[in-house]
């Protein structure tokens, strides 16, 4: 009876994730690779196919797009690194008390607003009326208005600043458990600052590292407004062809196909990522 | 200047603020001896060890290492290394690499490198651990592999902080006696600090004991135990009894001092300059105390105590006894020679005056 009683507890507190897994991610996503396989012929019948594959890698712009969407958004991922690690390492080694909570706030705090208001924000300071424009007219440096938005550059901005909070969250986490005495034994050893950082330091924080890459990389790739806003019509965002597969064109068969290959992706960059730095992903996000 | 001096301070000072953690320190370590800095904890130990791993920068004096200044010097470029207090052994390396990573700052090449590490590992008494994890050694394994990752790199002087603090009693006791050889094997100069005493006089030539920032005394164990030059040296080597009282007269480096309950007793003079009326301390070693019911010795001094209870723990084993309120430590021979003492029973203490010293007590 008891054992019985203790089954059924599990699974009253089981069932919301088993919903959520099932009705959100498993029963959708099998929906998908069900439809990426229809081909459409007529109304009335199905037929199965891998017409909708082939058209991917047959329209030289699918795959450009989708190539292009993966190299940016792993060099996104790798500058969002490049700027987060000296962030991380000032909070959780330099900052002592007081600022150290100040300092995480500040890095949280933007994240209050949701990622349209942050996009418009950055639209705001980087269009051709916006504010950097007429501060580098006013000091004289260009004649006439600058358009900074609506290039690959304005695109990674607003992708690196909407990773940042969740690259500096498991870096600091990391960096935060490592003993200084590391440090001082790897300068009192004979290492410079380069060699202590990367022998040292950055094996230490590795699982941090692959963490928040992890999460950083598949933000991005999946991210949509922020291309959308900040790259304009031709930024070719992988997400942006699946929308319009969707929505514009209703040809839901080449937008699930699409959208398998993305997941495909991001699947493969992470096994990637974890076999190459020798991380688990158990160990990586316990 | 001596003449084949290791490590030599003048004159250094750290201050943090208003106070001072290290406060004119002058040191001077000779060649290939084993140097304790002992003191309780906040004494500055930790500061001083720090300054001359070059982790620090003192605010006035200088650093000598073998007649070098070394207070410009970044810590990597000294010939010093320091075993942590609680080791700091890379956990994303292996053993070998460990010890290995000092010689590839060095450039060492990899085979002479391989050849190096093996050597020290076996002078350590590690043969063949390089490719084991340091998370796999027990405590008092990865001791030896810090000592070893220092030791490869043959420094001038290794800084010692308080490595045995972390280690169970039984294997503290043993790691004490194998640092002592592992010294004196490769000759090399040893700080060592500690707030241990035993630590200190079992494995030191030279021992300084550090007080508020400062030096109390620098002098072999020995010397320290018996000599103490001051009354902070007395109470913190080794056990000490101390009793309060005032000088009645001074004569031949002995005085005689009224304890507060009007006993007379005698000891030898340490201070310099005692008066006559002023307050004084005498220090007494419980294994100096004899127990004695009629004068055993002319020239011993003696008082008259209670016993409140015997503490038996083998060969140290001491009788408590009460002198107006204070207690007072009396070792206790387990050869048979020691009266039966019973509780509350009155017990005559005995002692040469010479073994006692008489500090002139602070100002209240």
């Amino acid at each position: 009876m008891k054992s019985s009683a203790g089954r059924l507890s599990l699974w009253l507190l089981l069932t919301p994730f088993v919903l959520w897994i099932v009705l959100l991610v498993l029963v959708p996503h099998l929906q998908m690779l069900r439809v990426s396989f229809q081909v459409r012929e007529s109304w009335d019948t199905i037929a199965w196919g891998v017409q909708q594959y082939q058209n991917f890698f047959i329209e030289s712009y699918y795959w450009r797009t989708f190539v292009r969407t993966g190299v940016m958004s792993l060099f996104t991922t790798f500058l969002t690194l490049l700027i987060a690690f000296p962030i991380a390492w000032y909070i959780a080694k330099m900052a002592r008390g007081r600022s150290k909570g100040i300092l995480f706030m500040a890095c949280l705090i933007p994240f209050w607003a949701s990622e349209l208001v942050r996009t418009y924000g950055w639209m705001i300071l980087l269009r051709e009326s916006g504010l950097f424009s007429s501060w580098l007219q006013a000091l004289g440096w260009v004649d006439g208005p600058v358009e900074m938005l609506y290039n690959d550059v304005a695109v990674i901005i607003g992708l690196v600043y909407n990773g940042l909070l969740f690259m500096v969250v498991p870096l600091v986490t990391t960096l935060d458990g490592m003993d200084e005495n590391l440090v001082e034994a790897g300068y009192d050893l004979g290492g410079g600052h380069a060699t202590v950082l990367r022998e040292i330091v950055v094996p230490w924080a590795m699982p941090g590292i692959v963490s928040g890459c992890i999460v950083v990389f598949m933000l991005t790739l999946g991210s949509y407004l922020t291309p959308v806003l900040m790259g304009g019509k031709d930024s070719a965002w992988f997400t942006e062809q699946i929308f319009t597969q969707f929505i514009t064109r209703f040809n839901w068969e080449q937008g699930a196909a699409l959208g398998v290959l993305l997941l495909v992706l991001s699947s493969v960059m992470v096994w990637l990522g974890l076999t190459l730095s020798g991380q688990s992903l158990r160990k990586v996000m316990g | 200047m001596a003449t084949e001096s290791d490590l030599s301070c003048t004159g250094l000072i750290r201050r943090f603020g208003n106070n001072a953690a290290v406060d004119h320190i002058s040191l001077d370590v000779p060649a290939g001896t084993f140097f304790s800095i002992l003191g309780p904890s906040g004494c500055g130990k930790t500061t001083l060890l720090r300054l001359l791993a070059g982790f620090d920068k003192p605010d006035e004096g200088d650093i000598h290492i073998r007649g070098q200044r070394m207070n410009d010097v970044p810590p990597n470029r000294r010939p010093v290394n320091m075993v942590f207090q609680h080791l700091a052994l890379f956990p994303t390396m292996s053993v070998g690499d460990n010890i290995g990573y000092g010689l590839k700052r060095r450039k060492v090449a990899i085979v002479e490198r391989r050849k190096r590490i093996a050597g020290v590992l076996e002078q350590v008494g590690l043969p063949g651990l390089e490719h084991r994890n340091p998370q796999e050694l027990s405590g008092g394994q990865r001791q030896r592999v810090a000592l070893a990752r220092c030791l490869v790199l043959e420094p001038t002087l290794l800084l010692l902080d308080e490595p045995l603090g972390a280690l169970d009693l039984k294997l503290r006791e043993q790691m004490k006696i194998e640092l002592k050889h592992l010294q004196k094997q490769f000759g090399t100069t040893f700080v060592y600090i500690t707030h241990d005493q035993s630590e200190a006089m079992v494995m030191s030539d030279q021992v300084a004991v550090m007080k508020d920032g400062r030096f109390d005394q620098v002098a072999p164990p020995e010397e320290l135990y018996r000599e103490p030059a001051t009354p902070f040296v007395a109470g913190f080597v080794g056990d000490n009894n101390r009793l309060a009282g005032e000088v009645v007269s001074v004569m031949d480096n002995l005085a005689e001092i009224r304890l507060d309950d009007g006993e007379l007793v005698r000891g030898r003079v340490v201070s310099a300059g005692l008066q006559r009326g002023a307050r004084a301390e005498l220090y007494i070693r419980p294994e100096s105390l004899v127990f004695t019911d009629e004068g055993l010795n002319r020239g011993f001094s003696s008082m008259q105590a209670k016993v409140r209870t015997t503490l038996f723990d083998g060969a140290n084993s001491r009788v408590e006894a009460d002198k107006s309120g204070q207690p007072v430590y009396a070792r206790l021979p387990q050869d048979g020679s020691a009266p039966k003492l019973m509780a509350n029973s009155a017990v005559r203490l005995a002692w040469d005056p010479m073994l006692a010293r008489v500090f002139g007590a602070d100002k209240p």
